[in-house]
Order: structure tokens, then C-alpha cells, then sequence
């Protein structure tokens, strides 16, 4: 009795108990099939090879269920097609759905007052619901009819893939042509205008890319494209003709000028403390002898960035200004904080080729939707009087936006700089895999190889650049002005006349090394451009270090990691895989009813059912099994070392620091060790990934436990709570919200780096990914599987989310 | 007087938030109920309100929170567009005027404090001054001197180069008065100026925004929900209710006849010595020629010149601002303002 009272007290603790009941009672429902089901593509052979049904019709499912078995349509979904009832039932439904519709836009526009504003008001509903109607009715009920009622062949979305392919290649090849002359072969030939447009842009970055470049290490490239466009000769042959003409490249700017620049910069924008470290990162970077890929890496950075925070800033202004852009962005903004980087490779290979302005151009994409986000969150939070006064002020609507609303919502764009920053940063490496040079291709060599020392040089050498870059755009956007300092022109221009006066003095110097050094043996100038691995290296240390782990630990760690792999992670991917679909549904759905009602349930379980009609559930459920470990043991020892840490104010501060390099280390790095000690295994993705993914959990723990109001722990103090009673009773609970965002951050980066397992060898959906990408890319395919990621990391996202929010609002805290 | 056009001139003006709001008000026929309005899912912000506010006048708007004193106030300014109604700045249609004419009339003839400060965060004291100049179109040189005169003006003199968020409240909304005025506005308004800051604070403000006024003569609308810095600094106070202004009158004469119960419970507690002027308590002359030798002004609240005249067995006689006599006050009707006669007694009779 006593149970049952406590259980109708706890209605959710109930609920919860129900859906794992009924979670536990199908799994143990698989019967026949689940041998065939723990490995991977078995049930999908066996269906081939005609051993077993796909699926059976209503009545035998009904009596396999009676008889304690599911049928095989719910223990995995087959590959279904709409045929003959189902093109019936198909069309019987859209019909259903445009006059249901229909009913509902009349009862609205006849109930509406103002009759003639209706359809401006109501334009962006009819054509949204109009669009999920159709949808809806010709690709998820003919599919959903078939899993139900047993009728065969291949689901529609199958052939999704196959369509976004056929039709992105009619756009490229077929769509819209015109004649373009091709000097090689001296006739003109048909070129969609699409496949123009995007060279265009191309070639537009890829000349802003080699200008900057050039400009920092030489080279020919910009006086190639010049000569293109200004004499009537191919670049190439003009360049061979004035090959030993002065203009007939860019020379370098000697590094030693750049880095007097560069502390003179730092002087100018903030003051010291800038100034060495923007001066000490170029030395760094000279002296380890990776001035030229930094520097091919910094003229990328130095496009993108730009490009996409101009991107970002328009899109933000304009979803401020208009609902609909707004409504329109929002799910983009979603899917795109999930999307996995190499599903974004495939299309950008197929429309813009391989090279720097296609990794330019993956990384403005992928660096543009944070710009996005955070300058519409600040546009929204300038405070309502703030635009009044710039109302009241006179200003037209310009001024209000640049120099009201803008400035005034500084703060939350300046983030949004630094993430796209940081963003470009964390692209170079993958940027490499399709083309772009300089740091991150460097750093994939030296992966190849498994160069310890270098990658890490090679990790600093990105960590540094992104610092100086992110501080100095800081610094630049908070100077200040003084109006009444009476100067002369001398003292107004005195860091740039400095920067005139070092610019030759150091070219002086650049030019003096040609006989300094002359008489080494290489005949290299180390004061103009200390060439590419010419410098110091700290590469034998770090070999050494790994050496010794790999030699002294290899025994115990083996032990370990069969351990590991035999106890824990086989049996647990092997469940994962053993889930029937139905009871994946189950959990899921339920656990979303849950948290957020009937709404968060479909919200969830239809992020499931798109992943369940692709063909890669199994894949799916793998990536599954990796992020549940990889989050479960991240959050674990996060909030752990997070609690410990915010005991103390140094060690807090401590802590926060090694959260920040981590984040921007490139996470390729954390591949080499792991693969040298734990080899090729899951063992390895996991480490890898719970070492990216212990960040978040572990920053959001700080900063949740320190933001406890401290009214609260001194009124616990007097209640004569403990430290501990303290930590459990006061602190804990009211920081858990702002913990489980931080778990919510711990899945968006296990996601990530779960898929850049695949390069370890894993069998997820990272893995389908990075064949695509290397097989020369199926765009359907890429972007399905990129959906299928993303939709994992949604579906979470909501639920927490959700969670967090009603939370929140119970406790009080915002 | 009836020569001179009033500056802020409102006719009827309504505004009421919600979908149908206007073709609702057209079907009411200017009797808005509020109630039925809200049964529609409309709000009403502003229930037919008229008056005029004359050159160099102070008119205080003061209402509870929701009786709709700011949405009057966003009105006049055109913040929010009045549902109805016209609104009139020196004789011309507001509610026609187009973006540019508007921009034009706030550029140069508008300014308006705000209950929290609205300082632009990024800016210093000086540039927040200077912003309005400089939107204007005003050089860089021009609009800093001017800037720094206002600095000074408002006594902030050496914090030029500070950011809003280093300033306590009382100095940020230094700055905000100091930025109002930076384009010398003719009308002059404040959105619950004071309501942010510390009691003390508080009074050092009024003191400070008297002075400012003494020495500027603006025309003035503001908005307060705080009776008593109504009664300080008004020289005509509204008192709204739902929308709707109770009365619009002296201080004076709220406190002596409030209109409706909702002013008198306002007027209630209020310590008639610190409102009332010598003018509504005195006399005329009549045959009496023994005179105290004291002489006290028409306009002098009764506070401060209590003591002394109760202190005086004869009649003091009063005077106006041409220092000639225009009546008589005895200690005894003093004395009934002070301790007599309350508000209980009146209602009572």
C-alpha cells in the first residue's frame, strides 16, 4: 500500500517506470530474429537472400505478437515503396489533407475581422502548412501504411538520396544554359549558368585568398589572375614572358616586419599584455618554422572570417527586422548546430571543385550560422527604452540600426566574432580534406604519420593564431576615443609612424641576413622567411614521451582495453543493436512525454522516424551506443572535477583556462596518442571523444555552482548544513539546470567528435559519411546522413532543453 | 494667453493595443468601456484624453503602474502611433506627420529622459551627449563642446570619459538629462525620471532638475507614479486612472477638491502645509489697517512661512510677484490648514 502511495505521489517516476516496462518487455519480444539482429546488415542480408520476410502481413502480425513475437516490421523497418493500394491510399490522403486544410483556412478567414489584411497576415502559415501537408502525405503515410500493413519493396526515402543527386546534378549540367567560349578547344560550349555562378564566387575567394597570401609569404599567383583580366594572353604565358620583371610576383613581407607589427598592433589596441603576446605568437610561429603554412592558414582566415561575420550580421539584422526571415532561419539555425562538418564536404566538392576557396567556402557556411544566432539574441535583448532613445534622438532607421542597436548589442555579437573564429580555426583541418592549405593540411600529414610532436606544434601553432586573432578583434572593437587631447600630428600618428620606421628598419634587417646567412649552407635568409619545417622543434621530446608510455604501459593498458572492449562496450553496442525499432520508439517517445508532454514526444519521435526510414538505422544505433557511453562518462567526470575545482577560486580559474585551450585545440590531435596506445578500436574513438566532450559538462558544473545566489549558501550555513549537506541540499539542485545545458553542449560535442572517429575506423554513421565524401559524394546521400546526425543531436537537444526550461521556471532563475 | 498657441495641444486621443483595436473603436463611437474592449482581447493604454500644455508650463502626468501615464506620454512623442485622435506640437498635426518631418521635429525640438536611463553602453558620458548632436549631422568639434557644456551643466564635470555601467544610477541620469537637452529642445520630456533611484538620490534630483528648469524654462510633460514628487515639481498635475485623466488641475486644487474618490484617496494623506500656497488660504483686504510688518509672498508654500506667521498676533499681508498687496493671512486660518479641518471632517460634511 505504502508503495503505491508513494508512486501516486510521483506521477512521472511512474510514467517512467511504465515505459521501461514496456521498453523491457519488447526487447525481450525478438525472438526468431535476434541473432540475426546484434550484427550489423544480417536482418537486411537475410531479407535479401529471402530467408526471412521484411514484413508480414495484419493478421500474422497479430498472432506473432500474441505468440510473444514481434514481426519483423517492427523489429526493423523494412525497405518500403508506395505501390498500388498505397498510391490509393496516398492519394485518398492528400486529397483528405488539402480539403481538411482548406476547411481550416476558410474557418479562419471567415472568422478573421479584417478580411482584406488576412492573407498578408496569414501568407507564411498557409504556404508552411500547405508545404508539411504535402510532405507529409506523399512520403511518410504511404511508408507508414506499408510498415503496418505489410506490403513490399523499397521505402521513398531510399530514394531520397538518388533524387537531391539527379537533381542537384540538373542543376549543374542541365539547368538554365548558356554558351560560354572555351579558348582550349576555340568553340563555345553549354554551361549552366548555376555551375557559373558558383566558379564565379569561387574564383572571387580564391583570388582574395592568394592576394592575402602573397602578400604575407610571395608568390605569382595574384599577378597570374591580374594578368588574366588586364592583358589578352592567358595568365600563365604572360608570366612566362615577364618572368624576370620585378612585377612578376608579390614578394613576401619579411616576418620579422610582421611581427614588429604585430607587437606595435597589440600596443596600439589594448596595450602591453597584447603586444607580447600578439609579437610572441609570430615568433612562435617563425621560429618552429611554420611561418608558411600559418601563414596560409592566417590569409584563410582572414577571408572567411570576415565573410562570415558580415554573413551572419546581415542574416541577424534581417531576421530582427522580419518575422518571417526569422521563422524561416530559426530551424536552419538548428539543424546547422548539429550538422556534422563532412556532411557539409559533399555538396561543396560537387558545386565548387577542391581547393582553398572550397574549404573557404565549407568554412563560411559552417561559421555563419553562430554569427546568426548571436546577432539576433543581442538585437532582441537591447533593451526597449535604449531604442526609444535613439528614437527620440532623431536617428532614420540607419543610424538606429548601426549606431544604436548594433553598439548597443555589442556584447553578444563580439561572442559571435570570436565563435566565428574559432570556428574558421576548427575548419582548417577539416577544410584540408578538400583542398585548403597551410596549418591544417600539415596537421593531417603529420596525423597520417603519427607524428606526436608536430601535430602538437603544429595544435599550437592554431590555439595561438586563434588567441591573437580573437583578442586583437576584441580589443579593436572596444578602443576608445579621446576627443579633447590637443595633439600634434606627430603624437595623434605615433604608432604608425613606429610601424613606418620598424617596417624598414626590419627590411633593413630582412636585407642585412642575405649576408649574415650567406655562407650557410642552404643559403637561407632565416631574418626574411625561415622556410617551412627549417626551424627548431620540440618533435624528439614529445616522440620520447610517447615512446616511454607506449613501451612501460602497453602491457597494463592491453589489459585494460580487452577488458574494456569485452565486458563493456561489445555487450553494450550489442544491445543497442538488439533494440527492436518499436522499443527504440518506446523509450524515446516516452521518456519525451515525459519530459515535455505529447508535444515534445512527437517532436522526438519524429526526429527518430526520419533516422528509422534511411537506410542507416543500424549505423544510427551505433553512433548511439558511442554517444551514450562517451556523454555518460564525460558528464560523470566533468561534474566531478567541476565541483572539486570550484572549491577554490585558483583552481577554478585553473580549470577554466584548460577548458578553453582544449575547446580550441584542433580535436584531430587527441586521435594520435589514443590510436598509439589503445590501437585501432572503439577504445580509441571513445577516449578521443570523452576527452573533447568532458569540456562542456565540466565548464557549465564552475559556472553553475558559482552563480549559486549566496544568500542561499549562508542561509544554509546558518541552518547548520555541512559542507557536504551544503553541496547536496542547496548547491547541486539549483545548479542542475544550468549543468544539464552543459550536458546538452557535452552531446553536441561527442556528436562531433564521434564522427570524426571514423577516421580511426568505426562503423557508425561518421563512417557512411566519410565514404561519401571519399568516393567522390553522392549530395543526397551526404546531407540524409548529415540529417541523420543532426536529428540525433536534436532530439537530444529538445528533451533537454525542454527539461531545463520548465526547470528553471520552477526554481525562479533565469 | 489666448494669443499664444499652446505647445502640446491633445484632442481626444486615444490608443488601444490589440488586433481589431481601430475598427473597434469606430463601432464604439468614443465611449470606450474598458472592460468590453478587454472581452475582445484589446487593452486600453489611452481613454480620450484632451489638454493643452502651454509655453514653459510643467505639466506631471501621474498615474499608478498600467493607468496608461507612459503610453500617453509615447503618444506625444509618436513612440507608439495614437489609435485616435489628434495631437498637436505648436500648432501642428503630429499623428500626419511623415518619418521625415518627424525625425526633423525630434532632431530638433524634442528630448526625452527615460525611466532607466537608456544610455548606450558602448558609448562614454561625453559621446552619449553627443549622440543626438551628432546624429544630427552636427562635426565631431561642435557637437563634444556642446557635449562638454552640458557635462558641466549638469554638474559631471570630470567624469567625461566614463562608461554608463562605471556610474551610479543618479549620475547615469545625469547623463540622460544632460543628452536630452544637448540639441536644446523646446519641449522637454521624462518618462518616470527618477523612479529608479534611491530615496535620497531621489530628492537631490528633483532639487537638481528644479534648478535646471528655473534656469531653462522648458515646456514640460512628466511622468510619475510618485504623488508627492508630483505635488513638488508640478505646476498642473494629471492624474490617470485606466486611461483615463480623473482631473487635470493646480496641486492645489487637487488637494483642496480632488474630482473623483480615486483623487481624493490620493490627496488624503497628503500634509497640506507642504502644497498649499499663501494664495489659497489668504483673504482680501478688508477694513483692517493694523498690519503685521511681516510681509510674505502669494506663491510661498504655507511651510515655510508658518512658524512665522503663527508667531505674529496680527494679520500678515501678502503679496504678489509686483510686490503689491493683494490680501491678508491670519495665524488662525493657518492654523486650521495645519491641524483643523481635515479631510475626514470634509467628507464628513
Amino acid at each position: 500500500m505504502n508503495f503505491i502511495n508513494y508512486l501516486s505521489e510521483r506521477p512521472k517516476l511512474t510514467q517512467l517506470g511504465i515505459v521501461l516496462i514496456v521498453f523491457f518487455i519488447l526487447m525481450s519480444m525478438t525472438g526468431l530474429y535476434h541473432d540475426l539482429i546484434v550484427e550489423r546488415h544480417l536482418f537486411a542480408k537475410s531479407v535479401v537472400k529471402g530467408d526471412i520476410q521484411s514484413s508480414v502481413g495484419f493478421a500474422e502480425s497479430m498472432s506473432m505478437i500474441l505468440n510473444w513475437q514481434l514481426p519483423p516490421q517492427l523489429v526493423r523497418i523494412p525497405e518500403l515503396t508506395f505501390y498500388h493500394p498505397v498510391i490509393n491510399t496516398s492519394a485518398t490522403y492528400v486529397l483528405i489533407a488539402l480539403l481538411v486544410t482548406a476547411g481550416l483556412l476558410y474557418k479562419s478567414f471567415a472568422e478573421s475581422v479584417n478580411k482584406s489584411q488576412w492573407l498578408r497576415v496569414n501568407w507564411f502559415q498557409i504556404i508552411s502548412k500547405g508545404f508539411v501537408g504535402i510532405i507529409v502525405g506523399l512520403l511518410l503515410i504511404p511508408t507508414l501504411y506499408n510498415w503496418f500493413f505489410g506490403e513490399v519493396t523499397r521505402s521513398t526515402f531510399w530514394e531520397i538520396p538518388f533524387m537531391l543527386q539527379d537533381f542537384s546534378q540538373y542543376l549543374i549540367f542541365e539547368f538554365w544554359l548558356t554558351p560560354v567560349y572555351d579558348p582550349e578547344i576555340e568553340d563555345y560550349e553549354d554551361y549552366g549558368r548555376v555551375r557559373l555562378f558558383t566558379r564565379a564566387i569561387g574564383v572571387t575567394l580564391l583570388f582574395l585568398i592568394n592576394l592575402v597570401r602573397e602578400l604575407l609569404i610571395g608568390g605569382f599567383e595574384t599577378v597570374v589572375s591580374l594578368a588574366n583580366v588586364f592583358s589578352d594572353q592567358s595568365g600563365w604565358d604572360w608570366l612566362n614572358e615577364n618572368k624576370d620583371k620585378w612585377y612578376s610576383s608579390v614578394p613576401a613581407i619579411p616576418w620579422t616586419v610582421l611581427t614588429a607589427g604585430a607587437f606595435i598592433l597589440g600596443y596600439k589596441l589594448q596595450g602591453v599584455g597584447l603586444s607580447i603576446l600578439a609579437g610572441f605568437s609570430c615568433i612562435y610561429l617563425a621560429v618552429f618554422g611554420q611561418w608558411e603554412p600559418a601563414m596560409q592558414t592566417l590569409s584563410f582566415v582572414l577571408v572567411a572570417a570576415p565573410v562570415s561575420v558580415l554573413f551572419g550580421v546581415i542574416w541577424g539584422v534581417l531576421a530582427y527586422k522580419s518575422r518571417t526571415v526569422e521563422r524561416v532561419i530559426t530551424p536552419l539555425l538548428l539543424v546547422a548546430q548539429t550538422f556534422p562538418h563532412f556532411a557539409y564536404l559533399v555538396p561543396i566538392i560537387v558545386f565548387f571543385g577542391i581547393g582553398d576557396h572550397a574549404g573557404a567556402v565549407a568554412t563560411i557556411i559552417f561559421a555563419t550560422p553562430p554569427m546568426i544566432r548571436l546577432t539576433l539574441l543581442g538585437l532582441k535583448r537591447v533593451s526597449p527604452e535604449v531604442l526609444d532613445a535613439g528614437r527620440m534622438s532623431g536617428c532614420h532607421n540607419y543610424q538606429l540600426m548601426f549606431k544604436v542597436l548594433i553598439p548597443t548589442a555589442r556584447r553578444d555579437i563580439l561572442i559571435g566574432v570570436n565563435q566565428v573564429i574559432m570556428q574558421c580555426l576548427a575548419m582548417a583541418v577539416i577544410a584540408s580534406f578538400i583542398g585548403a592549405m597551410g596549418l591544417g593540411f600539415n596537421l593531417l600529414l603529420a596525423l597520417n604519420q603519427l607524428r606526436v610532436g608536430q601535430a602538437i606544434e603544429l595544435g599550437v601553432c592554431i590555439v595561438l593564431i586563434a588567441v591573437v586573432l580573437d583578442k586583437l578583434s576584441l580589443a579593436w572593437a572596444n578602443k576608445q576615443t579621446d576627443y579633447f587631447a590637443d595633439l600634434s600630428f606627430v603624437e595623434r600618428n605615433k604608432t604608425a609612424l613606429l610601424f613606418v620606421a620598424v617596417f624598414f628598419a626590419a627590411l633593413l634587417f630582412a636585407w642585412f641576413g642575405n649576408w649574415v646567412f650567406a655562407d650557410t649552407a642552404k643559403g637561407i635568409n632565416y631574418f626574411y622567411l625561415i622556410p617551412h619545417n627549417k626551424g627548431i622543434t620540440t618533435e624528439p621530446f614529445w616522440q620520447a614521451g610517447v615512446d616511454y608510455m607506449v613501451s612501460n604501459w602497453r602491457a597494463d593498458i592491453k589489459i585494460f582495453n580487452k577488458w574494456l572492449l569485452v565486458e563493456v562496450l561489445m555487450p553494450m553496442k550489442a544491445s543497442y543493436l538488439a533494440m527492436p525499432a518499436i522499443a527504440t520508439f518506446v523509450l524515446t517517445m516516452g521518456v519525451g512525454y515525459i519530459i515535455g508532454g505529447i508535444r515534445s514526444a512527437i517532436v522526438v519521435g519524429s526526429f527518430m522516424l526520419f533516422i528509422a526510414l534511411t537506410p542507416w538505422w543500424e549505423r544510427a544505433l551505433i553512433t548511439m551506443y558511442m554517444l551514450t557511453f562517451a556523454v555518460i562518462v564525460s558528464v560523470f567526470i566533468g561534474t566531478i572535477v567541476g565541483a572539486i575545482c570550484v572549491q577554490n577560486k585558483r583552481a577554478t580559474k585553473f580549470i577554466l583556462l584548460v577548458c578553453d585551450t582544449f575547446q580550441t585545440f584542433p580535436s584531430f590531435i587527441y586521435l594520435i596518442p589514443v590510436i598509439m596506445l589503445f590501437g585501432v578500436t572503439d577504445t580509441s574513438v571513445l577516449i578521443a571523444v570523452i576527452v573533447y566532450a568532458v569540456i562542456p559538462p565540466t565548464r557549465y558544473t564552475v559556472e553553475g555552482l558559482r552563480n549559486v545566489p549566496e544568500s542561499l549558501l549562508e542561509a544554509g550555513d546558518m541552518s547548520g548544513a555541512t559542507k557536504l549537506q551544503r553541496m547536496v541540499k542547496i548547491e547541486f539542485p539549483l545548479a542542475f539546470p544550468h549543468i544539464m545545458l552543459g550536458v546538452n553542449q557535452c552531446v553536441v560535442f561527442a556528436l562531433f567528435m564521434v564522427i570524426i572517429g571514423a577516421f580511426i575506423g568505426t562503423e557508425d554513421l561518421g563512417q557512411e559519411i566519410m565514404q561519401q565524401l571519399f568516393s567522390g559524394g553522392n549530395i543526397g546521400s551526404g546531407l540524409m546522413l548529415g540529417l541523420c546526425v543532426a536529428f540525433i543531436g536534436l532530439a537530444v537537444d529538445h528533451l533537454i532543453q525542454t527539461w531545463a526550461t520548465k526547470r528553471r521556471k520552477l526554481l525562479g532563475i533565469d | 494667453m489666448s494669443d499664444q498657441q499652446p505647445v502640446i495641444k491633445c484632442d481626444s486621443v486615444y490608443k488601444i493595443f490589440g488586433k481589431n483595436a481601430e475598427k473597434m473603436l469606430q463601432n464604439a463611437n468614443g465611449k470606450v468601456v474598458a472592460e468590453e474592449f478587454q472581452k475582445a482581447g484589446c487593452v486600453v493604454g489611452v481613454n480620450n484624453a484632451s489638454f493643452e500644455v502651454n509655453k514653459g508650463e510643467m505639466l506631471v502626468v501621474m498615474g499608478l503602474s498600467g493607468s496608461g501615464k507612459s503610453t500617453l506620454l509615447r503618444c506625444i512623442s509618436r513612440l507608439t502611433d495614437a489609435t485616435a485622435g489628434n495631437i498637436y506640437i505648436e500648432g501642428e498635426d503630429l499623428t500626419s506627420m511623415s518619418d521625415k518631418e518627424l525625425i526633423e521635429l525630434r532632431r530638433n525640438k524634442m528630448g526625452m529622459v527615460f525611466q532607466s536611463f537608456a544610455l548606450l553602453p558602448h558609448k562614454t558620458v561625453l559621446e552619449n551627449i553627443a549622440f543626438p548632436l551628432q546624429v544630427k549631422g552636427n562635426s565631431t568639434k561642435d557637437s563634444m563642446q556642446r557635449a562638454k557644456d552640458m557635462v558641466d551643466l549638469v554638474g559631471l564635470t570630470g567624469r567625461e570619459n566614463y562608461f554608463p555601467r562605471q556610474l551610479s544610477g543618479g549620475q547615469q541620469q545625469r547623463v540622460g538629462i544632460a543628452r536630452s537637452l544637448a540639441v536644446e529642445p523646446d519641449i522637454w520630456f521624462l518618462d518616470e525620471p527618477f523612479s529608479a533611484l534611491d530615496p535620497l538620490i531621489r530628492k537631490e534630483m528633483q532639487d537638481e532638475f528644479l534648478r535646471l528648469q528655473g534656469v531653462l524654462n522648458k515646456t514640460i510633460l512628466f511622468v510619475t507614479h510618485d504623488f508627492d514628487e508630483a505635488l513638488r515639481l508640478a505646476d498642473r498635475i494629471a492624474i490617470m486612472k485606466d486611461g483615463i485623466i480623473e482631473q487635470l488641475d493646480t496641486p492645489a486644487n487637487i488637494v483642496l477638491n480632488p474630482a473623483t474618490e480615486y483623487v481624493r484617496k490620493f490627496t488624503e494623506d497628503v500634509p497640506r502645509e507642504k502644497v498649499l500656497k499663501i494664495k489659497s488660504v489668504m483673504e482680501p483686504v478688508g477694513d483692517e489697517t493694523d498690519f503685521s510688518d511681516l510681509r510674505v509672498s502669494e506663491d510661498a508654500i504655507i511651510e515655510t512661512v508658518a512658524e512665522a506667521v503663527l508667531a505674529d498676533p496680527k494679520s500678515v499681508p501678502v503679496l504678489n510677484a509686483n510686490d503689491d498687496i493683494v490680501g491678508v493671512v491670519h495665524s488662525s486660518k493657518v492654523i486650521h490648514v495645519l491641524f483643523g479641518e481635515n479631510s475626514t471632517l470634509e467628507s464628513n460634511a
